[in-house]
């Protein structure tokens, strides 16, 4: 577990561990928002942010108060409340430094608390021992990584606005569809590398 | 123990990520002082940076109209801003024209204050002041309708247009809320201020003021509105009303008839059954010390079992029956509902009257 360069566990959590294609988690702001490539470019964007910067803090917060007093069980609502509390300041950062994005993300700013890949990526990191960097990486390539896959949709998502779809499979029906089919391809990745 | 600990932890962890956020709150949210430049050094105000423009005005007694309050709803705080107001808001854009956006007016309720900034407001707004003053009497015109009138305390008079509108403070479960109502009382009793207000169900301010009891306290700001009556007196008037919007239109033709008892003009009130009727016998009284004003009344849904004689259908008909010629010096005030004050301007126009003579009040 310790041998495995930061690099090669980024590139592998953008490609054969997606936390999205590969694990399934994040898939409720994915689906709301993937219907432009421009929102799916900002909101990925943000997820980025949030999901490297909080993989290191819960690092920090695990390894250093909750190892130490032998707290480990609290590692969920503990994950959960930095997490929280890291999207509020994002908030204000935003609004304070560009307003306009900050009204082009509306809702879906807070809304990135609780996506589920984010907190998954906090706990994946503890499971599978990562070191600091490696955690980091992996944080800052889960965000890539959903994103990629967020963008591809949204580019599908798009071009079907063309398609004769059957009625029963309009809408998150076929958005389903297209997102399993999307990680059968993504499993083509798999056996590349380990990082578990 | 067991239990204690491990909530002492996670509490211990909340209290520090909310010390941390309260800080960065007080770094970033921190705007300071900033100074508001009113119509070029007109007004100069100080105010505290990070709310919106709306009540850092009001804050300072600058009142500009707002209906909704401040939630950005009903597009009435309109202010122009030279600078230091940011870029456009997607809640402000809906109630812009693109000539508005390009020579930077801006709804003042989404305007955020960060830093010092220049704006234009109509002259008329600096005029505005907050009223104290007393209920006189509660009158019930129809089973909805109520006359209210108020005896002004402080200030004790109201310089006001015919058919302006105050803007009372009513409260509600999500704090006080100001709703504007049209003056009915001409502007010569300057000490008093009387409105005439149907009730809505439901309704915030309607409940509010239909349960007001004589000798109660009410606030209000005003005078607001943009109806500015003809003075020259051979101008001929024409008023239209809807249902309430018979406030305004009641204080125009009182002016009229006060200050040019000779000066032609015309009433035209449209409700829709014979119970909704209300003033017909004072005003027709009035036509009968006045010649040249006229009165008509239209029902546009009579009941079964209504002494009605005079005119049905909807008031714009009516309009179209009796206005002859096409004078295009008229003057035109309409009050109503907004389906009303589009047929009637439509029936205004093929009678030769130029916009700019139109005055109308949709709430």
């Amino acid at each position: 577990m310790t041998e495995i360069s930061p690099l090669l566990i980024l590139v592998a959590a953008i490609f054969t561990n997606n936390i999205l294609l590969a694990n399934f988690l994040g898939m409720c702001s994915f689906l709301a928002v993937s219907k432009q490539i421009d929102t799916a470019l900002g909101l990925g964007a943000a997820v980025i942010f949030v999901m490297t910067a909080t993989t290191a803090i819960n690092y920090g917060v695990y390894h250093l108060v909750l190892v130490p007093l032998g707290m480990t069980i609290l590692q969920y609502i503990v994950f959960i409340a930095v997490i929280a509390a890291f999207v509020q300041f994002v908030e204000m950062f935003v609004e304070r430094f560009s307003l306009k994005l900050y009204h082009a993300l509306g809702i879906f700013l807070p809304l990135i608390t609780v996506n589920c890949a984010i907190l998954g990526v906090s706990l994946f990191m503890i499971i599978r021992s990562y070191t600091f960097w490696q955690s980091v990486a992996f944080g800052f390539g889960g965000g890539v990584g959903w994103t990629l896959a967020i963008v591809l949709i949204a580019g599908l998502r798009q071009k079907m606005g063309y398609s004769n779809v059957p009625g029963p499979f309009r809408g998150v029906a076929i958005a389903m569809v297209i997102t399993g089919v999307m990680a059968m391809a993504f499993m083509g990745f798999a056996g590349m590398v380990n990082i578990q | 123990m067991t239990f204690l600990l491990p909530a002492l932890v996670f509490g211990g962890i909340l209290v520090g990520l909310a010390a941390a956020l309260t800080i960065a709150e007080r770094l970033l949210v921190n705007y300071g002082v900033c100074r508001i430049d009113i119509n070029d050094g007109d007004r100069e105000l100080e105010v505290d940076g990070g709310q919106s423009l709306l009540s850092a005005l009001n804050e300072s007694k600058v009142f500009i109209p707002s209906a909704c309050g401040g939630r950005g709803s009903c597009g009435y705080c309109k202010a122009t801003v030279l600078e230091g107001g940011g870029p456009l808001l997607p809640t402000e854009a809906p109630f812009l024209t693109r000539a508005e956006i390009r020579s930077g007016v801006r709804l003042a309720c989404q305007v955020k204050v960060r830093e010092d900034i220049r704006i234009k407001i109509p002259e008329d707004f600096l005029n505005v002041k907050q009223f104290a003053a007393t209920v006189s009497s509660m009158k019930m015109l129809t089973h909805d309708m109520v006359e209210a009138t108020f005896a002004l305390d402080d200030p004790a008079e109201m310089e006001a247009r015919a058919g302006q509108y105050i803007q009372i403070t009513a409260p509600s479960p999500e704090g006080p809320v100001q709703r504007a109502y049209s003056i009915s009382s001409p502007p010569s009793d300057s000490g008093h201020v009387q409105i005439v207000v149907r009730l809505v169900p439901e309704g915030i301010g309607s409940t509010y003021v239909h349960g007001l009891e004589k000798g109660e306290q009410v606030t209000f700001t005003g005078p607001y509105g943009e109806f500015r009556l003809n003075e020259d007196p051979e101008v001929e008037v024409i008023c239209v009303g809807g249902g309430s919007g018979m406030a305004p239109i009641k204080n125009v033709v009182h002016t009229v008839l006060e200050r040019w008892p000779e000066r032609k003009c015309w009433l035209f009130f449209g409700c829709r059954g014979a119970s909704d009727v209300f003033y017909l016998e004072e005003f027709e009284e009035l036509a009968r010390k006045h010649p040249n004003f006229r009165v008509v009344y239209a029902l546009s849904a009579p009941e079964e079992g209504d002494d009605w004689a005079g005119e049905t259908g909807f008031i714009h008909i009516s309009l179209d029956k009796h206005l002859e010629g096409a004078d295009p010096s008229r003057q035109a005030f309409l009050c109503g509902p907004p389906p009303m004050i589009e047929a009637v301007m439509g029936v205004l126009e093929t009678k030769g009257l130029r916009d700019e003579n139109i005055f109308y009040d949709k709430f």
